[in-house]
């Protein structure tokens, strides 16, 4: 006798979640902006993966000399033209684009496995742990992340690692903030409740219950907050404390370039535009995200 | 009310002193000796330790705190190594030219924020709404050192419409000093001239601040309105029959303003924040290129200066927030 | 008796990310001058966007109309410029909503709220103005006459300082302003307390009566309609099923549907006679079942339910919609 049942298949088990993506999707296929900024995430992507296949000059970007070569317009074999050590504009744009990457990677990497644990901890447990980490949350909050950021590189001394170190300490409060409400508010949900009643320990229901309801938000934030990592970062290099040329970096360059204005307006201008379109990437994808994973908080 | 206020008050107190243990941690971490950089490249073992003794950098950290935190209060920040005056010297000289430059911007953001907003959620998934989106995502993209740049290669050498530095031409004279918003100044002392050349500097550099801000009203009020005009007591104001135009701009508005008032408090901070850059580009001299020149020459004492008169700043404009939603929001004002 | 309202088969259907979901499907309808119309159905059956119709208050996008129309007083509301529609609402046609709590502007005053609709109306029917002080005072003599107790200081209250019950008379003063000819009456004491349901429902009565107004009510309470109304209409996923005099309907429904309508309801009376629930769900109305959108819950379907789209016809002194009618009286 064979047997009537049969196993579902994937698509059968899984139905409601494939149905809540291909909705997601079509949501997010509906917005231009949402995919204008994942087309340019995707480009982002591609060139860090594969910038050293793409710019036609990768030794330029580790500051060789080309003093022949200083400062060239735009032109077939330069596609930006040329800084004033007669490097090719466009290989260091290129190749920066790995370094802002990372940057922007670690820093809302750090910033999450900081503030994510802190934020739950304060949401859930509440009492004195809450109060404590809310106060330390709201003293960071009340300074601007560039300031602070300024003021702690400039106590470290310049440099694109004490760049990074800088911003994450200044970046985690944000999240914090972000997850203290949800967990605060997930934790009188009945589900919750109603895991605690039948003796879920405490872990099982940050880990089960609190923290996957958690996700949406978190995930918007990261994604929009990779494009402003990315900026404050340059913003650094641009000030002087943060990456050092010759060493490639958007912000750097833009800092050098400044001298070199308004004559040799394209070394300025390059850079500049990278960093835009990336944080404009990143901030229309994150916006898309929100509109469909979170769209009731649409604070600005 | 009085209660919520001085609850208020005695929790920026708080914030205030964990803001000035922050700064004073950050300035001891520093790898770099401030006596060695306070007395120069020069100077000898001797000439450091005196130093080290005179400021008490050879005392215990907790005993430098309560003396640093003793100098706070009576308005101490230290000295400036480059300036060579007191800090709380500099930061008055410098922050009204700060001020200034954000309230322009403030302004500025709120006057084309709140309308464009409102326009984007009246025409919501329309054409000219994901303009606006685009708009608004891209000025907070926008870096804003290099947007200031590419402005004075437009406006300053290209078209030579507008200054591309600084607060005054050399030519024009200063007002007397009162404020020292020169804008404010000027028209105090009736030196209409010199009031147009000021805002002929400040245009530019205004604008940039303005971007993000801007930014994010729009967003806000945008989302802000589109949730109340999906509410139920706008269509019941438009079951009576009121015209749409005042559904808009006076019922939905009132109600979509209180989380713009809260973003605009947000805002003031980051703001401030953001000169260092838009200073830095427009050398103008107020309290972000005095952090940044500073900060380049391992000067701590004013940096910790800026960063705590920035954080008090933003401390003021919250409270000043929280009390406007008490008295704009009925509800809150019969809780609290 | 000439017709105030006449909708025509009018159909609604709204767009979303499944496709398009046909709410209302050929509603025919008319309502003459005086007349109280209850409509009953269950959750969802679209009686409430019916009801929103009337003032075209239903946002398009999302929403359109594949077929049919609406006139209010020989007028297509559908075309209606903006002057038109500032006339009917309020004027013409006046609403009042489930939930008062939320369909009053929480930061403003009662009084600003019901000025601010008073001087909407002067302008729409091309008055002039009224000064605010004059408003207000009008403003007080509404409130006066749907029983509110100290007028004068009511108008300077917030509609939190208030309870549910007051805030009903609130919301239903603001709809007399303009003096309407028709009263819509959304779910109106859904969201109160039972004691004050009936006090709330004689207001509604005698202002019925003494402003010789005509109302529409949706209710999914059956109760609520028989007091108030003379005439029922049920409505069943986005189509009218049965139409006509309460009474007649209540002692002998010809459609299975508002056979189990009545079954469901308790009877206090008879406590042994126990309620009976319609089995089944209320169809998607993405894929609305074919011919008569009840007959996978009726017990009485044939071949000709699901081929055939049975039209409101007269049987017994209403209207019905069920090729199963004449059998139904068993």
């Amino acid at each position: 006798m064979s047997l009537a049942l049969r196993r579902a298949s994937f698509a059968e088990r899984h139905a409601a979640s494939l149905r809540q993506l291909r909705f997601f999707a079509w949501s997010f296929g509906r917005s231009p902006s949402s995919m204008l900024g994942l087309a340019i995430v995707l480009g982002f992507l591609l060139v860090a993966a594969f910038g050293p296949w793409i710019a036609p000059y990768p030794l330029d970007a580790e500051g060789a000399m080309n003093l022949g070569n200083r400062l060239k317009p735009p032109a077939a074999a330069h596609w930006f033209g040329t800084d004033e050590m007669g490097n090719d504009l466009f290989s260091r744009v290129v190749l920066a684009t790995r370094t802002s990457l990372w940057v922007g990677l670690t820093i809302v990497g750090m910033a999450t496995v900081i503030g994510v644990p802190l934020g739950i901890a304060a949401g859930y447990f509440g009492g004195v742990a809450r109060a404590v980490i809310m106060r330390v949350t709201d003293v960071f909050l009340s300074v601007p992340g560039i300031v602070l950021a300024l003021a702690i590189v400039a106590a470290l001394g310049p440099g694109i690692l004490n760049g990074i170190i800088a911003l994450s300490i200044v970046w985690w409060p944000g999240y914090v903030r972000l997850v203290e409400a949800k967990a605060l508010a997930l934790r009188n949900e009945p589900f919750v409740e109603a895991a605690r009643a039948v003796g879920a320990s405490n872990l099982r229901i940050l880990a089960v219950h609190i923290l996957p309801n958690c996700t949406s938000p978190i995930i918007v934030k990261a994604s929009m907050d990779m494009g402003l990592a990315i900026l404050a970062a340059a913003s650094l290099g641009f000030i002087g404390l943060g990456a050092k040329p010759p060493a490639p970096e958007w912000g750097a360059m833009i800092s050098v370039a400044r001298t070199y204005m308004p004559n040799w307006w394209w070394y300025a201008v390059f850079p500049g535009l990278a960093i835009y379109l990336t944080v404009l990437g990143f901030n229309l994808f994150g916006d898309g995200l929100r509109d469909i994973l979170d769209p009731k908080s649409n604070r600005g | 009310m009085a209660l919520f206020v001085l609850r208020r008050l005695m929790l920026t107190g708080l914030m205030l002193f964990g803001l000035v243990l922050i700064t004073f941690v950050v300035s001891n971490v520093a790898p770099s000796d401030p006596a060695a950089l306070a007395a120069g490249p020069d100077a000898t073992r001797d000439m450091v330790e005196t130093i080290r003794k005179e400021y008490g950098l050879d005392r215990p950290l907790p005993e430098q705190f309560v003396h640093y935190v003793g100098g706070l209060l009576t308005g101490d920040l230290g000295r400036s190594i480059v300036t060579t005056r007191s800090v709380m010297e500099d930061l008055g000289r410098y922050f009204p030219a700060t001020l200034e430059l954000v309230l322009l911007s403030m302004t500025f953001g709120v006057l084309v924020g709140v309308p464009l907003g409102m326009l984007s959620a009246v025409l919501k998934n329309r054409a000219p709404d994901h303009a606006t989106r685009f708009v608004a995502v891209s000025l907070v993209a926008l870096p804003a050192f290099w947007f200031g740049i590419l402005l004075q290669l437009l406006f300053s050498v290209q078209l030579e419409w507008l200054p591309t530095s600084g607060r005054l031409d050399i030519a024009t004279p200063p007002p007397p000093f009162v404020t020292g918003m020169l804008l404010v100044d000027s028209v105090l002392a009736g030196q209409w001239a010199t009031f147009a050349d000021a805002l002929r500097h400040a245009v530019l550099p205004a604008l940039v601040l303005s971007f993000p801000c801007l930014a994010s009203i729009l967003r806000v009020n945008r989302a802000e309105m589109i949730e109340v005009m999906a509410a139920d007591y706008v269509t019941a104001a438009r079951a009576h029959g009121i015209s749409r135009l005042r559904v808009v701009c006076v019922l939905a508005l009132r109600n979509a303003m209180l989380p713009t008032l809260a973003i605009i408090g947000l805002r003031w901070g980051w703001m401030l924040g953001s000169t260092v850059l838009v200073e830095t580009v427009f050398d103008w001299p107020g309290i972000g290129l005095y952090a940044v020149s500073s900060a380049i020459a391992g000067d701590f004492k004013p940096v910790m200066g800026v960063t705590l008169l920035i954080g008090v700043n933003f401390m003021i404009i919250n409270l000043i927030v929280d009390l406007l939603y008490g008295v704009l929001d009925p509800r809150l004002r019969a809780t609290s | 008796m000439s017709a105030l309202l006449e909708i025509s088969g009018y159909r609604l259907a709204f767009d979303g990310f499944e496709g398009r979901a046909h709410v209302l499907d050929g509603i025919d309808l008319t309502v003459a001058e005086g007349e109280t119309v209850g409509i009953v159905g269950e959750t969802g059956c679209g009686k409430s966007v019916l009801a929103r119709s009337v003032a075209r208050l239903v946002d398009m996008p999302p929403g359109c109309v594949p077929g049919g129309g609406i006139r209010f007083a020989g007028q297509d509301v559908f075309a209606m410029d903006q002057r038109g529609l500032a006339r009917l609402r309020g004027h013409g046609v006046a609403m009042i909503f489930q939930d008062p709590m939320t369909y009053l502007n929480p930061v403003f005053s009662i009084g600003s709220q019901m000025v601010d609709v008073i001087r909407a109306h002067d302008r729409a029917e091309g008055k002039p103005k009224r000064a605010r002080a004059a408003a207000r005072d009008a403003a007080a003599e509404l409130l006066d006459a749907v029983r509110l107790p100290d007028p004068g200081r009511l108008l300077d209250r917030y509609p939190h300082e208030l309870s549910g019950g007051m805030r009903q008379r609130v919301l239903i003063a603001m709809a007399l302003t303009g003096t309407p000819r028709l009263l819509v009456a959304d779910e109106p004491t859904t969201a109160l307390d039972v004691t004050i349901q009936a006090q709330v429902l004689r207001l509604i009565a005698e202002l019925v009566a003494a402003r010789r107004l005509t109302l529409m009510l949706i209710s999914h309470d059956l109760g609520v309609i028989g007091a108030l109304c003379r005439r029922v209409v049920v409505m069943y996923a986005g189509t009218i099923v049965e139409d006509g005099a309460a009474d007649v309907l209540f002692a002998a429904p010809r459609h299975p549907y508002t056979r189990g309508l009545l079954a469901a309801v308790p009877d206090l009376a008879r406590p042994a006679h126990r309620a009976r629930p319609i089995p089944g769900h209320i169809p998607n109305l993405l894929q609305p079942p074919p011919g008569c959108r009840f007959h996978p819950r009726c017990e009485l379907a044939v071949g000709r339910c699901v081929a055939e789209k049975p039209p409101l016809r007269q049987v017994d002194g209403r209207l019905v919609a069920c090729h199963r009618a004449e059998e139904a009286a068993a």
